[in-house]
């Protein structure tokens, strides 16, 4: 009975931290531009692809998932410069229709390099499964778990100690007052693009010896993890992180408990009512709009 | 009202390309693909109502589309009910859920709204794959045909007049309410919601009727596209369908009823012109919506015209 409640309760972190980490990429671009970028789940796509592909080359795995996050960044850099910045200061539809366009265009991409079939990417140390209470888990979710308090460890540094991290923050309370006093704002976007993909590279990396991965893993992935970042409160790093793992925890117990058919619809069911009932999320403080 | 004003000068030529058209046809392909162009201007000009007068975006709208195509292949194939009145229940039970859905949904705005209508479309299209009993699962369910009083509907061409009948209706609807009070009320909404209900407005009660007449009118399409096709899957009602219809609309520019009809013209042409090419075909789109926005923001037909007139 308990061992049974423990076991969903460890997958729904492992895959609670995953969508945690995208919800994060979704919040980091929304502060710094207030664009929802619907290719981040495009993001954690390259990131797992890039890497089973980098490793059948023949590259040692630790090398290849470094080349990916860092392809993956560079990839999310060029979004924002070619794709966002051009659009200037366009309507929200726009904006959206823009960064659908560029999901579409990389999914697309991603088909023509790789084709259409599902592949494994390695586990990182081994599939030998360990029983903590009587309940199996695979070594791979401990590294996801571990990989994504690490990450969200590292960010709460960067966003507190750093000068970029903090000139980040601040282009995102008021660009204008940023900019008066000599913060550079297209920088400060480039860069949350850049750090945005990484996460979500980072993301399909860690899940990828887990639950596969193909062109189209990120479409579900990123939905989820926007459902997240809501949940939580836009924009609210903190939030998307809790959010994310109430999504993971309540999707695995409903697979468990109730019906797996039903198991994808439950994070867009929450997103809904929270949308309903709390549209601000549970810890977003913001605005829901500006006259 | 002279015949220069798109509500009948556009509405005359619509009906008279449309009349015309099978003239330049040689075979049943030609047939099918102008019924596929027609299904999707009608369900656009309903959508471009929503999203290009009233200024809110849906991305769920296909879930409307799948819900008015299940319905009649359910009531039809499963229950026997004649075509006519599956088609009216499918609309009336559709129009009765975006009355419902509507009142919480539309109280949302920009990101917030798109991420509700997309939550929706998407609940939707889980609950059409997993309930296999009633919809065939993602193998999708058989339609029979559409028949009419003892009558047959039969063969592309018949198909054709119903479709191309359907599409001049729904574009005289929606002409009529872009010009009517509702209509004014809604361009008040796009333009400042708080200025419109300053002055008095109820924008939400105008919103909504707007959001039930589109996804009534796509629950309509919906079945007789099923009818037509006699085949449907849960793919019909997906993501991925939502994004392309709103993808119509912005390319061929929101608040442009035309406009919306070009955009399904080209968005639907563009597979076939693509064969041979089919892997590029996602990659193609995406370019495409993505230069569209960035250069047109304001979409094809509005962008096309004012070139036009800064030149004369």
């Amino acid at each position: 009975m308990f061992s049974e409640f423990l076991q969903f309760l460890l997958t729904g972190i492992t895959l609670g931290t995953t969508y945690a980490l995208v919800g994060l990429g979704f919040s980091i671009i929304f502060n710094a531009s207030n664009v929802i970028n619907f290719a981040q789940g495009e993001f954690i796509m390259l990131g797992g692809m890039t890497t089973v592909f980098l490793v059948g080359a023949g590259l040692p795995l630790p090398l290849a998932i470094v080349l990916a996050v860092i392809a993956t960044g560079l990839v999310g850099m060029a979004l924002e410069k070619f794709a966002v910045e051009p659009a200037g200061n366009a309507e929200v539809v726009t904006l959206i229709i823009i960064t659908i366009g560029a999901s579409l265009f990389l999914r697309g991409l991603a088909q023509v390099l790789w084709g259409k079939g599902f592949f494994a990417l390695q586990a990182f140390s081994g599939e030998e499964p360990i029983n903590i209470l009587g309940a199996i888990i695979v070594p791979q979710s401990l590294w996801v778990i571990g990989v994504s308090v690490v990450i969200m460890a590292v960010l709460w540094y960067f966003f507190s100690r750093t000068m970029l991290g903090r000139a980040i923050l601040a282009t995102s309370h008021n660009k204008v007052a940023a900019q008066l006093v000599g913060i550079n704002t297209r920088f400060v976007l480039l860069m949350s693009f850049g750090l945005s993909a990484m996460l979500g590279a980072i993301a399909g990396i860690i899940i990828a010896p887990i639950s596969l991965t193909s062109y189209d893993v990120g479409i579900l992935l990123g939905l989820k993890g926007f459902a997240a970042a809501v949940l939580g409160g836009l924009g609210s790093g903190v939030g998307a992180i809790i959010g994310g793992l109430i999504l993971g925890i309540a999707e695995t117990m409903t697979a468990g408990y109730l019906s797996s058919d039903y198991k994808d619809a439950v994070p867009f069911i929450i997103m809904l009512l929270i949308l309903f009932f709390l549209p601000r999320g549970l810890l977003g403080g913001r605005g829901t709009e500006r006259v | 009202m002279g015949l220069t004003t798109p509500r009948t000068g556009g509405l005359l030529a619509l009906a008279l390309v449309i009349a015309l058209l099978p003239l330049a046809f040689r075979n049943n392909y030609h047939y099918d693909v102008a019924i596929h162009i027609i299904i999707n201007a009608a369900v656009v000009v309903g959508l471009n109502l929503l999203i290009g007068y009233a200024g809110q975006i849906s991305l769920g709208h296909a879930a409307f589309f799948g819900l008015g195509a299940y319905t009649s292949a359910i009531l039809t194939a499963s229950h026997g009910w004649p075509p006519l009145a599956a088609l009216g229940a499918g609309a009336v039970g559709v129009g009765l859920l975006a009355f419902l859905i509507g009142q919480p949904i539309l109280r949302l705005k920009g990101h917030y709204l798109a991420m509700a209508t997309l939550g929706f479309g998407i609940i939707i299209s889980i609950v059409l794959n997993t309930e296999s009993a009633l919809t065939g699962g993602p193998d999708g369910m058989v339609v029979p045909a559409f028949t009419l009083f003892g009558w047959n509907l039969y063969g592309e061409k018949s198909w054709y007049w119903v479709f191309g009948g359907l599409l001049v209706l729904v574009t005289w609807l929606a002409l009529n309410i872009i010009d009517s009070p509702v209509g004014r009320a809604l361009r008040g909404v796009h333009g400042s919601e708080v200025a419109a209900q300053v002055s008095g407005m109820n924008t939400s009660h105008y919103k909504v009727l707007i959001f039930v007449v589109s996804a009534i009118i796509a629950s309509i399409a919906g079945s007789l596209a099923a009818h037509y096709a006699g085949f449907i899957t849960p793919g019909e009602s997906g993501f991925f369908r939502s994004i392309e219809l709103v993808t119509m609309v912005v390319l061929g520019g929101m608040a442009s009823t035309f406009g919306a009809i070009l955009g399904a013209l080209i968005l639907t042409l563009l597979p076939q012109l693509l064969a041979g090419f089919e892997d590029y075909e996602m990659m193609i789109f995406g370019a495409i919506l993505m230069v569209t926005m960035i250069f047109m923001p304001k979409g094809l037909l509005p962008t096309l015209l004012r070139l036009r007139r800064a030149r004369s």
